[in-house]
């Protein structure tokens, strides 16, 4: 592995907790690793499992899916429902032989700006110990 | 009742549904207001027989809410109206009995046989099976408890020939059918006896603030003379304990600010000073937030009248057995000394939860709530009295707690959002909601389910089933987009090949 490696992370969340979390620490200059790029939902329960292999087929070292706290979704309990969809998607990455570590789901409100800053830190270094993704090689 | 009068004012037809047996909430309760010591009730009442006698108020009292239906616009509520073994004069009036109805005479309440604790007068005062919520309750009627009631029919007997009581009533469902919804649950006292190192419920001299507010109240059980629970007597030294079980981080209290506490407690101490010649107050306090208007002058001027205010919170309170005084062990922050101080008695100024019933109704109407229960606003600051379902607004403490005149404002503030979809006659949608591909929709119904909203149905359509979008009720959260087993549902500005197209140019196209 080239030193100089960088993960690739792709941020699902939703528009209510964790996007007003993920601006609130930029519009707060909270410093945290620019390796994830985010794709805005309206809701974690959106989160169609298709999108989390799409992304690891496409090469994705890491996927994090954030909304907000149970008990807080915007649309009731919808991020009940995404979060019980990620329990399924990661038994199916384990078992192609995926670490299922590569694909994360936290909890972060719109007023956790400093949170968002420590998950990403976190997820960055998690994905960053397990090394590039085994199906890197095979994106075109 | 602030937002149903202006609503009304306004001109649109508002039933005001309300759970007790007359309107008026918690603040027919209280003695006086801070921080101009206006009494409450001469405030307060005025108000409640506008609302009886406005004519766009349907005053629905007795009654909970009990199905809702529908979205902006068209919301279909199925009330319970809980039995109440009286007849309104009108109701009488529709069943034929002509002068008859319940005029609140009282004859009945004398005649009932059973006694049972007041819950209005915090249960330190007798009430009858047949009873009236209080003196000046709106709309006039008595209320038979049911639980308690032995039919023995003597209340009818003396009730004679006005036929007003009916002890066989059953509970009925009625239907409306409104356009906006307000939200006003109000708020219960927290529990203090949790806080069992201040003995609430353990020793007959430490009562909550809203029994005191009734002990002092001229209308309440001693008549306005404050004395103490375990011997009648008047008391002379008071300590009153702010942010008990308010602002508390040990996981048995709240850690919110209870906000107006504070300012009652000050007003308290105010009043036993008037009531009791050579009364000394103690407040113990943690910071005394007196916020509003006019507040922190009658800080000033409690402080004058001699209250002794010492900044800390209360450890332990022991009892003598003997004389029933409470021993005070608290420590002095500002003098960084521990203390010991004999009281009379003790008032707990304990926190405020919402509602009881206040979780129930909110999912009724799809609101969502804070962790501490109070229900939640669409925006803090750009839309307070909204929620995230449309046409549904909340007002009053339910949000969060707020002093009087907070809840009035909050009240007209919901009042005036939720009469703006009904003078339009048409609503903006956000343009996110989902769609049904006809063509790959396999009708399963998997969706429908799963919609918070009620939003999706299956429909026949040339001979098969499919899923079919009330696009009014739709948010567009993409729950059912998320599911799809067949990938039929678009999801306006967030479809799956928009989604996807984005994840491709992250990880194929852009920049490594």
């Amino acid at each position: 592995m080239a030193d100089d490696w960088k993960p690739q992370i792709l941020g699902i969340i939703c528009n209510w907790c964790s996007y007003a979390g993920a601006d609130l620490a930029g519009s707060a200059r909270t410093q945290y690793p620019p390796d994830i790029r985010i794709v805005r939902i309206m809701c974690t329960g959106r989160v169609d499992p298709l999108f989390i292999l799409k992304a690891f087929t496409d090469g994705a070292d890491g996927v994090l899916v954030s909304g907000c706290h149970f008990g807080d979704c915007h649309y009731l309990a919808g991020n009940f429902k995404g979060a019980k969809r990620m329990f399924m998607v990661k038994s199916l990455l384990k078992n192609i032989g995926l670490e299922d570590k590569r694909l994360r789901m936290t909890f972060v409100s719109a007023s956790e700006g400093a949170k968002w800053a420590v998950v990403v830190a976190d997820v960055v270094k998690t994905v960053t110990d397990l090394g590039p993704s085994p199906l890197k090689e095979f994106t075109r | 009742m602030q937002a149903a009068l202006d609503l009304a004012n306004a001109g649109i037809k508002t039933y005001l549904i309300e759970k007790s047996p007359s309107i008026g909430g918690r603040m027919s309760q209280l003695d006086k207001t801070f921080p101009t010591l206006d009494c409450s009730q001469c405030i307060l009442t005025p108000k409640m027989v506008d609302v009886g006698r406005n004519p766009n108020i349907e005053l629905m009292t007795y009654t909970d809410v009990e199905e809702v239906e529908g979205y902006i616009g068209n919301f279909d509520v199925t009330l319970r109206k809980k039995a109440r073994g009286v007849l309104s004069m009108a109701e009488a009036e529709a069943m034929g009995i002509s002068g008859g109805g319940c005029n609140g005479c009282g004859d009945c309440e004398p005649v009932c046989p059973v006694i049972k604790p007041n819950p209005f007068e915090m249960n330190m005062k007798p009430r009858k099976a047949i009873y009236i919520y209080h003196p000046q309750v709106v709309p006039l009627l008595y209320t038979v408890d049911f639980d308690s009631c032995i039919k023995c029919n003597l209340c009818v007997d003396v009730c004679g020939d006005k036929k007003a009581i009916d002890l066989e009533m059953k509970d009925e469902l009625v239907k409306v059918k409104v356009g906006t919804a307000i939200l006003a649950l109000g708020y219960d006292m927290f529990p203090i006896e949790k806080k069992d190192e201040w003995g609430y419920m353990k020793y007959e001299n430490v009562v909550n603030s809203l029994e005191f507010e009734r002990l002092i109240c001229a209308s309440g059980p001693t008549g306005g003379h404050l004395v103490r629970p375990s011997d009648g007597e008047t008391p002379k030294r008071v300590a009153f304990l702010l942010c008990a079980g308010s602002r508390d981080n040990t996981g048995v209290g709240k850690p919110y600010c209870s906000r107006f506490c504070c300012m009652y407690s000050l007003k308290h101490a105010h009043q036993i000073y008037e009531k009791i010649p050579g009364v000394q107050s103690y407040l113990f306090y943690m910071d005394i937030r007196s916020f509003g208007k006019m507040y922190e002058e009658f800080y000033y001027r409690i402080q004058d009248e001699g209250a002794k205010f010492i900044r800390g919170r209360v450890a332990n309170i022991l009892e003598d057995p003997e004389t029933k005084n409470l021993i005070i062990m608290a420590d002095d922050t500002l003098l960084d000394r521990p203390m010991k101080l004999e009281v009379d008695m003790v008032v707990l100024a304990a926190a405020v939860q919402p509602s009881w019933d206040t979780d129930r109704t909110r999912k009724l109407f799809g609101v969502s709530c804070s962790l501490d229960g109070w229900l939640l606003e669409a925006h803090p600051k750009l839309n307070p009295s909204g929620t995230t379902t449309a046409g549904v607004y909340v007002a009053g403490v339910c949000q969060g707690p707020k002093d009087i005149p907070d809840v009035v404002s909050s009240a007209e503030g919901a009042a005036s959002a939720a009469s703006i979809p009904i003078h339009m006659g048409e609503v903006e949608l956000e343009p996110y909601f989902a769609q049904c591909i006809e063509e790959k929709c396999a009708g399963c119904g998997m969706c429908v389910n799963l919609c918070p909203y009620q939003a999706l149905s299956l429909v026949e359509k040339e001979g098969r089933k499919i899923m079919e979008v009330v696009e009014a009720k739709c948010k567009g959260c993409g729950t059912c987009g998320g599911f799809c087993p067949g990938g039929a549902i678009w999801m306006q500005h967030f479809a799956t090949p928009q989604i996807v197209a984005q994840i491709d140019a992250f990880l194929l196209g852009g920049a490594k």
